[in-house]
Formats: structure tokens, sequence, C-alpha cells
């Protein structure tokens, strides 16, 4: 039974927080972080540089109430902190099929955590906009897979912060010293060696929502090492194996040697030692990894859903082109039952507008969800029984949180089956 | 002990990690996760018995608003301190004057627990209750 020695050394702003000499808000901000920092085990506090808060997603009113006692007691964020998606587009809820008290209580903790000095950027994937962390900065991110980025593709250093405590760090700038804040919890343990995997299939998209998915078991919550990629990944498919590893596990960290910051080699991502375990990978456990995120194999669909995380400006360019390159037309009437929706965050939605990348979208009569996520809010109901997504989290999560059967597939495959209103199989380097 | 308490229910044990968000309906107390082995059992008010959560970072909105609706487990327990779980039940405090107790155990602990039918937490001790 540990974490009961209640050893925290806190600072004397610590303990100034704590007498309430910054007011009422940092007081229970700092009363929950010292607390959590016995839990954890934790000897000191230290400060953070930055904040990304998840606390923001509407799931019931526990969460608001928390969210409107803190804005109520005068809470002002002390560090810049960015704000994860919402249970609502704000300026365009309307367009969607929303319950109106859901609605409003979900505008209404928006507007509590946009009350605090925070950044309203409404995204999963706040690592590609502008407040993007720099390498060592100790930083208090939520949210599962941009915590995966920040660590493992950024070198910033994060714990994976739970909604609550996301806050509570952002209020007062201060955060248990403990796991992947420290040097020395975040050497790699473990190793996934990839094993005759063709440089073909390690270039494609749908590869790495497939490897995150085999990795998130086998890591645990350690720090993971994978050895033997034969390509240098694109930040886009980086971003797809952390959210993949982060569903299926609670991958934080994961280094590649040559590719990610902290490990220019393997025997660096492990700082000198052995691995505890080390899982040979190859064609058939890929291939059986790919299966297990479909469980709906065939036939019609609802819905055709990209973007968990939020699509990125150079994935709306993918996108463009592949509906430019398909004919931005549905194959024929009876496929328009079948939606093709896009979440993004309003940034880079309104970068891609400008950048005529929106067009076939438009074209081809897809929509564009901003600020939430299908998983997040209710604005999809009733088209979410059979889905199709280039997204392992949105596989991962789909059947639980949507009661919905899912198809995983690439984003020409997820596109084609749009136009034909059922899933469609292509030939490709899974063969 | 993490979170303290004096609480008894029956054990609902699995060496599954799982993610309260996607996974427990607050409404219902009920695991909802389609891919754990808990899938369709009520929760609300046994000793639930994990090593841990897993995934997503809403699993403790999900948890305090189960803390609210009192919908949640009544004792909490899981293979080494879950953070998670803990940060939960210390806002369900402060928030609402309750929360479930929350227990860490070690590897041995966890897999005794497997076949125990009730179990009471008493002066911090895990007690086996039969019957």
């Amino acid at each position: 039974m540990s974490g009961e020695s209640g050893a925290v050394r806190l600072s004397a702003f610590d303990r100034a927080l704590l007498a309430g000499e910054e007011g009422e808000a940092p007081k229970l901000a700092m009363r929950i972080l010292a607390r959590m920092a016995e839990v954890r085990g934790a000897e000191a506090m230290l400060d953070i540089e930055a904040a990304h808060i998840d606390s923001t997603i509407y799931v019931g009113d526990a969460g608001l109430e928390f969210a409107e006692r803190l804005a109520g007691l005068g809470a002002r964020v002390r560090v810049p902190s960015t704000l994860n998606v919402s249970g609502l587009d704000e300026f365009h809820w309307q367009e969607w099929s929303v319950p109106p008290e859901w609605a409003e209580k979900s505008a209404r903790q928006m507007r509590a955590y946009d009350s605090m000095g925070t950044i309203p950027t409404w995204t999963c994937a706040p690592y590609q906009g502008r407040a993007t962390p720099r390498f060592g900065q100790q930083i208090a991110w939520g949210e599962s897979n941009a915590v995966a980025f920040a660590n493992s593709v950024l070198g910033a250093r994060t714990e994976r912060y739970p909604d609550l405590l996301d806050i509570c760090c952002a209020i007062t700038g201060r955060a248990p010293a403990v796991g992947l804040h420290l040097d020395e919890n975040r050497l790699a343990t473990r190793v996934l060696r990839l094993v005759d995997v063709p440089e073909e299939l390690a270039a494609a998209d749908d590869f790495y929502p497939v490897l995150g998915h085999l990795l998130g078991p086998f890591a645990e919550d350690d720090p993971v090492a994978i050895a033997g990629l034969p390509v240098v990944p694109e930040e886009d498919q980086l971003k797809a194996l952390g959210a993949a590893a982060a569903s299926s596990g609670a991958v934080a960290l994961f280094h590649i040697p040559g590719v990610t910051p902290e490990a220019p080699t393997l025997a660096d991502a492990l700082g000198g030692r052995e691995p505890v375990a080390v899982l040979d990978v190859g064609l058939p456990e890929l291939r059986a990894a790919r299966r297990e995120l479909t469980t709906h194999a065939e036939g019609a669909l609802d819905m055709v859903v990209l973007g968990s995380p939020h699509f990125s400006f150079a994935e709306f360019g993918k996108l463009a082109a592949v509906l430019r390159e398909r004919g931005h037309g549905r194959a024929s009437a009876e496929v328009e039952g079948c939606e093709l929706v896009v979440t993004t965050s309003r940034a880079v939605r309104d970068l891609a507008e400008r950048a005529g990348l929106l067009e076939p979208l438009h074209a081809f009569g897809g929509r564009l969800m901003v600020d939430t996520c299908v998983l997040a809010t209710p604005m999809a109901p009733g088209i979410t029984r059979r889905l199709m997504t280039n997204s392992a989290k949105y596989a991962w999560y789909s059947p639980g949180l949507l009661g919905a059967m899912v198809a995983f597939g690439s984003l020409a495959e997820c596109v084609e089956s749009a136009r034909r209103g059922r899933v469609v199989r292509e030939p490709g380097p899974w063969d | 002990m993490v979170v303290a308490g004096s609480a008894s229910g029956a054990v609902l044990y699995a060496t599954q990690p799982l993610s309260f968000w996607g996974g427990y309906d607050a409404a219902s107390g009920r695991v909802t996760d389609t891919h754990h082995p808990l899938a369709g059992a009520t929760a609300a008010g046994t000793a639930l018995v994990l090593p841990a959560t897993r995934g997503s970072s809403t699993t403790t909105a999900v948890l305090l608003e189960a803390i609210r609706r009192e919908t949640a487990p009544a004792v909490l327990v899981t293979r080494g301190v879950d953070a998670f779980l803990a940060l939960a039940c210390v806002v369900g405090q402060e928030m609402y004057g309750r929360s479930p107790a929350v227990v860490a155990v070690d590897d041995a602990a966890f897999e005794r627990l497997a076949d125990w039918p009730r179990l009471e937490l008493r002066d911090g001790t895990l007690v086996r209750v039969d019957g």
C-alpha cells in the first residue's frame, strides 16, 4: 500500500497556494494536487510551462459542476493552456441533431474553461497548432493521444494527466515531480521488433494505427522502443501510431531509433540496459491486428468518419487528392444515406478552406465537424450504427461509446466506401 | 490504502485494465466496454478489482459522474496505485463529500482476490467474506 508516506516537499509557493494566499481556486487546485502528489509518492512538485486541458469534454453534470466551481472561484490559468475537444461544435451544432439540454450544458462547460484565460483551440491535436511544446519542456497535458505525441515525437515531458487534474496544474503552474517528468523514467524498458516488414507496407498510412493497436497491450504503461522500422514515418503517421497505442493500452512514450528525439539509437532508447521484454512482430501478427480493428467486415455503411485525432492540414491535402482522383460524386443515388464526416479543429478547417482543400469534400456532400469528435458528442445519432474509419482510436471506442459496428481501412478505402455506401476493400501492401 | 473508507461489496474481478470512458456507463453503473471480460456486468456498489485503468484521460470524469449519481463501485482495488481512479475519488470527496474507497495491492494479493465472493474493507485491510 504505497503512497501513504505523505513526504511531499512543498515549496513556499505551494504552501502559499494551499493557505489561500492566491485565492480560493488555486487553493482548491493545490489541495487536490498535493493529495495526488502523495498518492503518486512524489518527493516534490515542479514548475510546468504549459498545459492542455482535456476536462473540457462534457460527459455528465459532475464535470460541469467541477468546472463551474473553479470558474465561480475566479480561476485563471498561470501557464499557456490549450483546450481539448468539447462536446459540441460551438457555432454549428444546430445543423446536427443535438438534444438542446445536452447542448446547453456542454456549452456551459465550454464557457467555464474559456473564462479561465485559456487558449480556445478545442482540439485533440494541439501539437499541430501554434502552441506546440518544445523539446525538454515540462508540461501537463491531458488527452491520451496528445500525451503520447508530446512525449514521443516532440520530446516534451508530461505524465498522462487525467481530466480534473490537468486544470489543477494549469491553475497552479505546478505538477508532482514523478513519472515521465523525470529523466530516469523515460528510457524504454520493452522493445517491439518489426521483422521482415516490407517498405511498401511501412510507408502506408494504415500501417501505423495497426502497429499502435499491437503496441498498446504489449507496452502496458512502460516506455517502449520500436525497432526494425524500414522507413522514416511522417508526422501524421506518428500521430496515428500514438493515438492507437494510447487507446488499446496506456502508452505515453514510445521511441523509434533514428526518428524520435530521445532515441538516436536503440541503445540510447534503452539507456544501455537490456529490455525486460521483446516482442517480435511480422506480417502475420500485423494482419491479425488489422482484422481485430474491424467488427463490420462487409455490407452497407451509415457513416465514414475521418479525423481522430483531428485531421491535419496535410491530411486534408491527401483527402482532397483522393477525392479528386476518384471523382467527387457518389457511385449511385441510393448511397446518399452514407455520410462522410471529417472531424478537425476550427484553425485547421480555416487553413484548409483558404487553401482550397475543402472544395472536393463539399462537392462530395461530405461534412465537417469542428471543436469536437463523434465519440464526445451526440451530434451524429442514428447514423452511427455501421461505421468505417481510418482511425484506430475511432475503431476502438465506437463499439462501447456509440454501440456501433466498425470497419477499419485506409484513407482510399474509406473514400471509396463512402462513394459506394458499403465496405470496399482494395488490393494493396497488406495482401 | 490510497483513498480511505470502509465498505464492502461483491467482488467483480478482471485481469484486464479498463477505460471508464467508453467502458463504464455512469447512468446505469454497468461495464460497457465490449473488449472487456466484464462487459455487461453491473459494477455499482461492488468491489471492482482491476489491474489498472487504460487509455483515455476522461476515465476520471466518468468515475466522478458515477460518484455524483451514486452508481460507482463501493471499493476499487488495483494492482499498484492507479492515479486516475484515486483522482476521481479525491475530487469526489471535495465535490460531494463521498467516494469509493481505493486500495492498491501487490501482485500476490491481487491474484488471491480472484476467487473471493465478497470482500470487506476493515481498518484499511481487505477481508474475505464468504456466502
